[in-house]
């Protein structure tokens, strides 16, 4: 079977304002399975939301390949979601209105779309809301609102950039799960990018660890972990703290890493 | 999943009985209610405190001879001019028709100035090339007093209404124009990948995410540039005109009628004040979606 995602020896820079060079991944190779929910950690400054840029298409990359279901990626294709680690819904858009964008952007009459989008709304717990501005709900509210945005499309691949590192531990359990009920009723691929080792054991089946800057796949990793889970008590289980142990071997040199390089830098 | 989730329900408030709710919420309607009238008498009260006091002082200034009158008006004066000119009418005719035609070449100056200010700030905002060539162009000619332009218009588009609305719609223009420009350039990057991301096209970008962006920085240089279309218009009616408010304040002038000048500024002020509420208003309309301003909570 075709790998939904596909990166091969893939290269990004990026200029930076003072005129240099700065290299955020280099010779990165990674395969996505169909269906597969894939979690990518590393230490900050890896490259990790590069990595989900370049699979959306919002960028290319310097060098290397990025192919999703065996295409070359040339740009934002249809198919694929994307929920921000920044708050991105429209602010000036009432909740159903956000959420019914995505349909409409492809050309559904306003009544259809808005008649979806209501009924997503409801799957991620926003019914009664469909009135409010974003000001006027919570942080929690807020990314069920991109989720329900992103998942109205009907994506093949979602793309998931730290969703809910700013939520409340509580809040975040709840909504873990219920991303991991609506992955498991759909079959969509999930690449989910967290700083979180606890967070990418509990979703996933794999976790890619990426090295520190500039990025490449160090390793990677199967997590069996019986499903359906319930990612608040999933940490009580036998296999949960050796799997855990294993990869926070591998992410700690990489962590530390990052971190005597940024003091270096600081003190410089 | 159906229906509203746990997370949802915990989102929300703890139960109350339903008649004890219902009970609270009219007992606060009515506080409500009553904080804000008071808020607003408090505030009114305290208005008119200040136009006694500065125009008490005015007054008894003239009255005692501390002020000269002739060459600084007189409260009193002004009133009286006021007056004359609502109940008989001025020397340039009614009252009315030289309200009418200031106002005229205001709205039409700020129509133009701003219309076209919103689309040269959208279009050089989000094209970098057309920006880079043209940025230069357009300080210098910020950088000119505009307001001698209304002498060229004056002769250009002779002394009707054009040349007035033309000169009102450069001062207004460069407001817009930079702020329209500023908005669109700070449009939030997350919010355009989202976007583009959900399969919106160019224009619904423009359409659904640039303009909705810029809309607040367009809408707050709005209120400035009523001001600049009412100076424009005064300015343009310096050049040359036969009606018109500003013209007033000329005639009177011309007649060391200090408190005709002052009149015509009152009158001036009235025009702008009115203009403000109706921006405002919609500036409410437009931009229901942003929070409220801080501070402006009455606590209860």
């Amino acid at each position: 079977m075709v790998p939904a995602i596909r990166l091969s020896s893939v290269t990004k820079r990026f200029l930076t304002p003072s005129g240099g060079v700065y290299t955020a991944l280099r010779d990165l190779d990674m395969a996505v399975e169909q269906g597969e929910f894939c979690s990518v950690v590393g230490p900050t400054g890896c490259g990790k939301s590069t990595t989900l840029a370049l699979i959306s298409g919002l960028e290319r990359p310097s060098e290397g390949e990025v192919l999703v279901s065996g295409k070359p990626v040339t740009g934002v294709m249809d198919g694929i979601g994307y929920v921000f680690q920044t708050d991105a819904v429209f602010p000036w858009k009432t909740v159903l209105d956000n959420v019914a964008a995505g349909p409409r952007y492809h050309g559904i009459s306003n009544r259809e779309a808005h008649e979806r989008a209501r009924d997503w709304i409801a799957r991620v717990g926003l019914a009664g809301f469909e009135d409010r501005f974003p000001y006027q709900l919570s942080g929690g509210m807020r990314k069920r609102v991109a989720l329900a945005q992103s998942l109205i499309n009907g994506p093949r691949i979602l793309l998931m950039d730290e969703p809910f590192s700013a939520l409340d531990v509580q809040t975040r359990n709840l909504m873990e799960n219920e991303l991991l009920a609506l992955w498991s009723a759909s079959p969509t691929t999930v690449v989910f990018v967290t700083h979180d080792l606890e967070e990418a054991i509990s979703l996933s089946d794999r976790v890619f660890v990426i090295t520190a800057g500039p990025g490449t796949v160090k390793s990677d990793y199967k997590v069996d972990l019986p499903r359906p889970r319930n990612v608040a008590e999933i940490r009580f289980q036998a296999g949960f703290t050796a799997i855990y142990q294993e990869i926070w071997n591998d992410l700690r040199d990489e962590v530390l890493v990052s971190y005597e390089r940024q003091k270096r830098s600081g003190a410089a | 999943m159906s229906g509203r989730s746990a997370a949802a329900r915990l989102e929300m408030t703890a139960p109350v009985s339903a008649a004890q709710e219902a009970a609270k919420v009219l007992n606060l309607g009515a506080r409500r209610s009553r904080a804000r009238r008071r808020h607003r008498l408090n505030i009114l009260v305290l208005r008119v405190l200040v136009a006694v006091v500065g125009l008490g002082s005015w007054e008894l200034g003239t009255r005692t001879g501390f002020i000269d009158p002739f060459f600084f008006g007189q409260p009193s004066g002004i009133a009286h001019q006021l007056w004359v000119w609502v109940t008989d009418e001025t020397s340039l005719g009614p009252l009315w028709l030289q309200v009418l035609v200031t106002f005229e070449e205001t709205v039409g100056g700020f129509a133009v100035g701003s219309i076209l200010g919103v689309i040269f700030g959208i279009l050089l905002g989000g094209n970098k090339l057309l920006a880079e060539v043209f940025s230069i162009y357009i300080k210098a000619a910020n950088a000119i007093p505009r307001v001698v332009l209304g002498a060229l218009f004056a002769i250009s588009l002779g002394l009707d209404i054009r040349a007035k609305i033309a000169t009102a719609s450069v001062l207004v223009f460069f407001v817009v124009f930079f702020n329209a420009f500023q908005g669109v350039r700070e449009v939030d990057r997350n919010l355009i990948a989202n976007a583009r991301i959900l399969g919106a096209d160019d224009r619904r970008l423009t359409t659904e995410v640039i303009i909705p962006s810029a809309l607040s920085w367009i809408l707050a240089s709005l209120h400035i540039s009523f001001g600049l279309a009412l100076v424009g218009a005064v300015v343009g009616e310096l050049f040359g005109a036969t009606a018109g408010v500003g013209e007033l304040i000329y005639y009177s002038e011309a007649n060391f009628n200090t408190n005709g000048v002052f009149a015509g500024m009152v009158l001036l002020a009235a025009m702008a004040l009115l203009a403000e509420a109706l921006i405002t208003s919609l500036e409410n309309r437009l931009v229901r979606w942003r929070p409220p301003a801080l501070g402006s909570e009455i606590q209860i």
